[in-house]
């Protein structure tokens, strides 16, 4: 009887499965349509690869493509080594000056609307003169994405037997070196699956590189972007299920890395 | 000294360059849109006339400040696009929340009820989305809700409407959009709270008598009102001034601030409009900032 308070009810039961299927229908359905044969996208016309064929006879679509996945992996590098050194000064720095101007930085991006932050700093490249293209983008999303690893990171470091650290201090390591030697293998999985957030969250973004990419440099989101404000193209679904596919095995990596830390903590859940 | 105090300096010295960054590409660049919302429009490139120049010293900077205009801020104020576009935003971003709130709720309490090791694997497949690319997935909404899309063929063959129904361009479709790709920053907080709450709490309000009901209104909901803010202010914020989705899916009449601040910086080029409007904006989530600000320190201490 005393059970019957935390059982799972039907209504648990329908309410999960139902928002299951509603986070996951749409995806379903556009993968499912990248297939379909026919132009109109809506009339099955049996199963092809005819959109992809077009994709990647699609210059303008490839050049975005790249520029798209150049910009996440340069920027996930920056980002996850930046947001790596910014949580080891968060979670062993103590305290320290300027403290709570740091965190403040590192918290505010994770809500701030991209409208301002590609806003801002889209004004700091042209009061700098810089010219804008990949290089601009790449520094905005490193600023963006770096937040995110600070948080996977520092969780991680928080969540960690620091006697580990103290032992190999007091058997002789200088702290760089326990750093290197103890901490750092212990908090590998962390920067593995930040660096994967930041590349996924580089591979999204549309609105703040708007603002900060040039003429002619533009990414993967922002000609998706164009052309659907034109309506629905079966190229696009084709475009789109790639990028769910390159993703998914981002996730299934990220989470092999994640179940390799969870024997402590678990941190290492994204966000 | 103790090996933490040793631990700590070098661990200092490591933040440096991540401190530098964010205050280059996050501190300064305010800086700047402070600096322009105060400024006057101008046809050149970039188009504003710069009120001041950090270069030229501090009795030019004097000199400056007498003639800095607020003249787009008083046109913000004057102007009903914008108010209406504010207000707009404030009441798309409390309704959403409250559906989230009320789609969100059931289905972290179904998560929370599972059995333990179900409960990693529906948390995984709610985060799974998250990770999925959100253009994408607004995107996948249009090919279902167009006017020859999945749900009118559905709904035709049903017989359940005669003729198609408009279901883009409109409010329902952007609160649909908005709800579908906010679900999870709902969901989570609502999990973490719910999945720790003790069990035999319940139990005992079963015990003295009290009816599944009444226990839930009594005792589960109250104790879950911490993750019920979290999870709100997570979505509410950024909301506010979500741009894609209201673009995509909502109808043309009233644009939200967001949308309003990409129109006068892309189509009408006035940057110092734009500038005023993202300052304003920012002032505008300073309380909800606080708020979860607090809400999550109370959390942390309540944790110690």
């Amino acid at each position: 009887m005393a059970r019957a308070a935390t059982r799972l009810t039907r209504f648990n039961m329908t309410s999960l499965a139902a928002g299951l299927a509603f986070l996951y229908l749409p995806i379903v359905i556009l993968v499912i349509y990248s297939f379909n044969a026919s132009r109109l996208v809506t009339v099955w016309g049996g199963w092809s690869l005819r959109w992809y064929h077009e994709f990647f006879n699609d210059r303008a679509m490839l050049d975005a493509a790249w520029m798209s996945l150049s910009v996440a992996a340069v920027s996930a590098t920056l980002a996850t080594l930046l947001g790596t050194l910014a949580a080891v000064g968060l979670a062993r720095g103590e305290r320290f000056r300027g403290r709570a101007l740091f965190s403040g930085m590192l918290y505010s991006p994770l809500v701030m609307p991209e409208v301002i932050s590609g806003l801002s700093l889209l004004l700091l490249f042209v009061a700098l003169n810089a010219e804008r293209g990949f290089w601009t983008v790449t520094i905005a999303h490193t600023t963006l994405t770096m937040c995110f690893v600070t948080v996977v990171v520092q969780s991680r470091l928080t969540a960690l037997d620091r006697s580990l650290e103290e032992a190999a201090m007091d058997l002789g390591c200088d702290p760089v070196r326990a750093f290197l030697m103890v901490t750092l293998p212990l908090i590998v999985p962390a920067i593995v699956a930040g660096w994967m957030l930041a590349f996924t969250l580089s591979l999204d973004d549309v609105v703040i590189a708007s603002f900060t990419t040039g003429p002619g440099s533009a990414t993967l989101p922002i000609r998706i972007y164009s052309e659907v404000r034109l309506g629905v193209k079966p190229e696009i679904n084709a475009i789109c299920t790639l990028v769910i596919a390159m993703i998914a095995v981002v996730i299934v990596i990220a989470s092999f890395a994640s179940k390799l830390s969870s024997s402590q903590a678990e941190s290492a859940a994204p966000l | 000294m103790s090996a933490r105090r040793i631990f700590a300096r070098p661990a200092r010295l490591a933040a440096i360059a991540p401190y530098l960054w964010m205050v280059l590409f996050f501190l300064v660049p305010f800086g700047f849109v402070l600096k322009i919302s105060l400024s006057q429009t101008a046809i050149a490139q970039p188009p504003y006339t710069p009120v001041f120049d950090f270069a030229e010293g501090r009795a030019a900077l004097a000199a400056a400040f007498a003639q800095l205009s607020f003249d787009n801020f008083r046109l913000l104020l004057q102007d009903n696009l914008y108010i209406l576009s504010y207000l707009r935003s404030l009441v798309v971003a409390a309704t959403s929340t409250l559906i989230l709130l009320l789609i969100g709720y059931p289905i972290a309490y179904g998560m929370a009820r599972l059995p333990q090791r179900w409960q990693g694997v529906a948390m995984m497949l709610v985060i799974v989305p998250f990770w999925t690319s959100f253009l994408i997935r607004i995107y996948a909404w249009i090919n279902i809700l167009q006017h020859d899309g999945l749900l009118n063929q559905v709904l035709l063959t049903l017989h359940i409407v005669s003729a198609p129904v408009v279901w883009l361009s409109t409010d329902s479709a952007m609160y649909l959009g908005i709800v579908y790709s906010y679900l999870p920053f709902m969901i989570l907080p609502l999990y973490a709270t719910l999945s720790k709450m003790d069990a035999s709490l319940l139990e005992a309000a079963g015990d003295l008598g009290a009816s599944p009901r009444q226990a839930f209104w009594l005792v589960t909901f109250p104790l879950s009102l911490p993750g019920v803010g979290a999870g709100a202010l997570l979505c509410f914020i950024p909301i506010v001034g979500e741009f894609v989705i209201p673009d995509l899916l909502a109808g043309s009449n009233t644009l939200m601030i967001g949308q309003t601040l990409w129109l006068e910086f892309f189509t009408n080029k006035d940057w110092p409009v734009a500038s005023a409007a993202a300052v304003a904006l920012l002032l505008l989530l300073v309380p909800p900032l606080v708020l979860y600000d607090r809400l999550q320190r109370r959390q942390l201490e309540a944790g110690r």
